[in-house]
């Protein structure tokens, strides 16, 4: 009798992969198996590798022209080696989009059917080659037709895209990639991200039936309770490495919430003795702001007097929306409240005027003059908000260059923000210096509440401890208000008293920085009160 | 060698380019016994009557506007302005003030307006700007038919309507040149002329170093940080477009004194391209310009127009319309040049 290796075969088969960008690893050792038939999900937190994994998977040039990857790719046992996302195609694995990738003006079977389609030779093609076919629109249609059927919507295949509603765009793209007639794998990344909970099922199901006709899926998602509904097993990535492969049925929720934010958070012993007092400084009521992507919907919350307050959560839940909210950047409605008054909204310069201060988190969009100086982007808000670093003749006012080199020199020291003066402009000036120059700029204001969001995104390691620790500085010796918003829960651990989980636009929770991982999981997976039952209360 | 590379990076191109070209230009009259002393006086006075109209571009780029093809706006008001000092039967430096004080309410509120329209098509303003200066020129080309002006220096002896060129001797003709001017050896110098613009220089200077330019250079550089810093963005734009439509209007008066007429109907059509031209060539980008680019541009713009003339008529006896060409092909070439470089920074 043949003895097989590993006694199973694998339509799918990703082994050893790893990547790196520009010296940066993103991904290391990561083991993927895909048996015909099953759903496995792939868990992980934002920036864990699961966009790189799959674009390694897809070919996308992304890969390729930075250096192409580590590992070895099989499908049927056969190594492949995908340059494209045309060649993946070939080799039949399908991916249903996140954001759908559908021409609104065309019917449905035209969508599915799209630089696939049926032809028949007519008088033109006979001249003008294969190109010019005539469209055998009844055959395409019959495909179309029984693709629709796989995923169980009944709509009309001739209906035009454009007006469907979203759920029907996710069905129209998963008939797309079963039409396909060699689909072996099909790639399902966040397909419920805009679903309603009822049409969410129904993909769920759909999935299933896709399943037991053979088809492997590999679902991404950061909704655990699906995982737990349909996947056959887990792989949970985490930085970049493969944490765990198990069967679902062996594994809970608490345990996936736990692998997948679980990692050493090495406290800075001390930290956080400084417990901030109980007055209330800042209340948030009914708070919504229009941010696209980033949307809050409805939030309460209070914030200390002399704390640092993390605001944590997944990409897209709205955590970034609530600091851009207050400082009157995008639409809002709802109340706030500083010392007990109420701030304007959607009027950044009476923000500013009332004493609030907003590091952004679009550092090299919002937060600097590129081509300007570094003294000149230090002094220019508080000169146009308070006035200050000005001479006055009369009504005419001329910049005072002494004071603000002065400044500038000053704020150089403290922040150590390393140039070559305080004329060099920021745009050669490293992540983290520039990072320095925002923070300067918002404590040349000296603010009651200074917002910070993502004060280290796209700083290197030594950088960010710089950045942090002048954070915990501040807060400690003049005793200001902090509000960091960031996507790292490691550096929220680090540094704040409290951190509050933003989910779906609404406030999950708010957690001790000790908390355990499941904890914290679970909140940004917004499975905490499902799992708890516990109410959402302002003042945690 | 790597000192030079800098150099030359810090000079640019287009300029290297014109320099050599005028230098070419200025060996080729001395052979041709060209008196290079003429050649200096007129290129003097040109970059002084057109300092003003480049110094127009100045807030427009920095506000955010970009290259304010739109200046007709502004020359149309100081023509205005001109004519009415005319028609009130003023000489000298009164004519000259009151054109200024007329042009100047009119060419505040043309700017306004124009300003509100360049807010709502942010992203092709220059597109909508140079046809907002042809059409203005057209529409005053009605206007200077029907308006009731009844100066007969301005109106056609036989028919209705203003002159096309009216001229301005014995009003204000030259009369800033000829202030104060002094001659070294054959070149004379046009002392008014240049001292007021660098006057109008110092002042858009200073502008800048107060809070509202700096808020305004902010606007233009960078509108999200600025929205965000509590500039109101839209202001600031409307503002820079004032501002470079009345100095349009003070440049194209200045302009008019040292030509010795006004011109009227079609001849402001494409006087926002020499401005343009002349202040890409100083080195400014569609979103960076300083002082020094306006007066660096404008010498050296006029400069080789002035001398490719001569030089042209002594080589092709019958090609007189050469330094025209020239004009053309520099200023169109170099408009092109920078649009190309949009974008190109980060």
């Amino acid at each position: 009798m043949k003895t097989e290796h590993n006694n199973e075969h694998y339509v799918l088969d990703m082994r050893n992969i790893g990547k790196e960008y520009y010296g940066t690893r993103v991904l290391k050792d990561i083991n993927i198996q895909l048996k015909p038939g099953e759903i496995h999900a792939i868990l992980g937190e934002n920036g864990a590798g699961k966009s790189t994994l799959m674009n390694v998977l897809f070919g996308m040039s992304v890969i390729h022209s930075t250096g192409g990857f580590e590992g070895e790719v099989f499908i049927d046992g056969e190594k492949v080696n995908i340059n494209s996302p045309v060649e993946a195609m070939e080799k039949g694995i399908g991916m249903v989009h996140q954001e759908f990738m559908l021409i609104p003006g065309y019917s449905i079977t035209e969508n599915i059917k799209l630089n696939r389609e049926t032809t028949n030779p007519g008088l033109l093609s006979r001249v003008a080659g294969k190109k010019l076919e005539i469209l055998d629109m009844k055959s395409m249609n019959m495909d179309a037709r029984k693709s629709l059927d796989k995923v169980g919507v009944g709509i009309e295949e001739w209906v035009k895209v454009a007006g469907l509603p979203v759920s029907f765009m996710q069905f129209v793209e998963i008939a797309r990639e079963l039409d396909k007639e060699n689909l072996k794998v099909l790639v399902f990344d966040e397909p419920t991200a805009v679903l309603t909970e009822s049409d969410a099922d129904r993909l769920l199901e759909t999935m299933r039936k896709i399943a037991s006709e053979g088809i492997a899926i590999l679902f991404i998602t950061h909704r655990l309770d699906e995982v737990q509904r349909v996947a056959d097993r887990i792989t949970v990535l985490r930085d970049g490495q493969h944490v765990i492969t198990k069967d679902t049925k062996d594994s809970n929720v608490n345990e996936m919430a736990n692998l997948m934010v679980g990692r050493e958070i090495k406290m800075t012993g001390e930290s956080r003795d400084n417990e901030g007092s109980k007055n209330v400084k800042m209340r948030i009521r009914d708070f919504y702001v229009d941010m696209p992507g980033e949307t809050v919907k409805g939030i309460n919350l209070d914030i200390y007097e002399g704390e640092i307050l993390g605001i944590g959560g997944l990409a897209g839940q709205g955590k970034i929306g609530l600091a851009n909210g207050i400082m009157g950047l995008y639409k809002s409605e709802g109340n706030v409240e500083l010392d007990g008054k109420k701030i304007s909204l959607n009027n950044p310069e009476k923000s500013l005027k009332q004493g609030l201060a907003f590091v952004s988190e679009d550092r090299r969009g919002v937060g600097l003059l590129l081509d300007s100086s570094i003294e000149l982007n230090t002094v220019i808000t508080s000169m146009q908000i308070q006035g200050t670093f000005l001479k006055r003749y009369g009504v005419f006012t001329q910049r005072d260059n002494k004071k603000i080199r002065e400044h500038a020199l000053k704020m150089i020291k403290d922040l150590d923000i390393r140039c070559t003066g305080p004329s060099q402009i920021t745009r050669r000036l490293s992540g983290g210096n520039q990072q320095k120059v925002c923070i300067a700029r918002a404590l040349t204001l000296n603010p009651k509440v200074l917002f910070v969001s993502e004060p280290t995104r796209g700083i290197d390691v030594g950088a960010k401890k710089l950045v942090l620790d002048t954070l915990v500085q501040l807060n400690k010796e003049y005793g200001m208000t902090i509000i960091m918003t960031s996507s790292e829960l490691a550096e929220l651990r680090m540094i704040s008293n409290r951190i509050a989980i933003i989910n779906e636009g609404k406030l999950e929770g708010i957690l001790p920085p000790d908390a355990s991982d499941v904890d914290f999981g679970l909140m940004m997976a917004g499975e905490y009160h499902k799992q708890k039952g516990e109410g959402v209360r302002a003042d945690g | 060698m790597d000192k030079v590379k800098v150099y030359y990076n810090k000079f640019g191109l287009p300029r290297i380019i014109i320099i050599s070209f005028l230098l070419f230009l200025l060996i080729a009259a001395v052979m041709l016994e060209i008196p290079i002393s003429a050649l200096i006086s007129d290129a003097l006075v040109r970059t002084g009557m057109n300092g003003i109209l480049v110094l127009s571009m100045v807030p427009g780029i920095l506000a955010g506007i970009g290259l304010n093809f739109g200046i007709p706006i502004g020359i149309v008001c100081g023509l205005l302005g001109g004519l009415m000092a005319i028609q009130l039967n003023l000489y000298g430096f009164t004519a000259i003030l009151v054109a200024v004080l007329i042009s100047l309410p009119l060419s505040l509120v043309a700017g306004y307006l124009y300003g509100l329209l360049l807010n709502r098509v942010k992203g092709s303003e220059m597109t909508i700007a140079t046809y907002i200066g042809f059409s203005i020129v057209s529409l005053m080309s009605i206007g200077w038919l029907v308006l009731p002006f009844t100066s007969e220096e301005m109106r056609w002896p036989i028919g209705t309507g203003l002159r096309t060129t009216i001229t301005l001797q014995g009003r204000f003709e030259r009369i800033l040149n000829q202030w104060g001017a002094f001659k070294i050896g054959d070149v004379v110098f046009p002392t008014g002329l240049i001292l007021f613009m660098l006057f109008f220089c110092l002042l858009v200077w200073l502008f800048l170093r107060s809070r509202l330019g700096t808020s305004m250079i902010a606007a233009g550089d960078n509108p999200k940080f600025a929205t965000a810093s509590g500039i109101n963005v839209n202001k600031m734009r409307i503002i820079g477009t004032m501002l470079s439509t009345v100095l349009s209007a003070v440049g194209i008066i200045v302009y008019s004194q040292s030509f010795g007429f006004i011109q009227l109907y079609q001849a402001p059509m494409f006087m926002s391209f020499a401005a343009v031209a002349a202040i890409l060539i100083g080195g400014a980008t569609i979103k960076k310009a300083t002082i020094s680019n306006v007066i660096i541009g404008a010498f050296l713009f006029q400069s080789v127009l002035v001398v490719s003339l001569p030089v042209a008529n002594k080589i092709l006896a019958d090609v007189s319309s050469l330094a025209e060409i020239a004009r053309i092909v520099i200023s169109n070439g170099i408009i092109l040049y920078a649009l190309t470089q949009i974008g190109g920074g980060e």
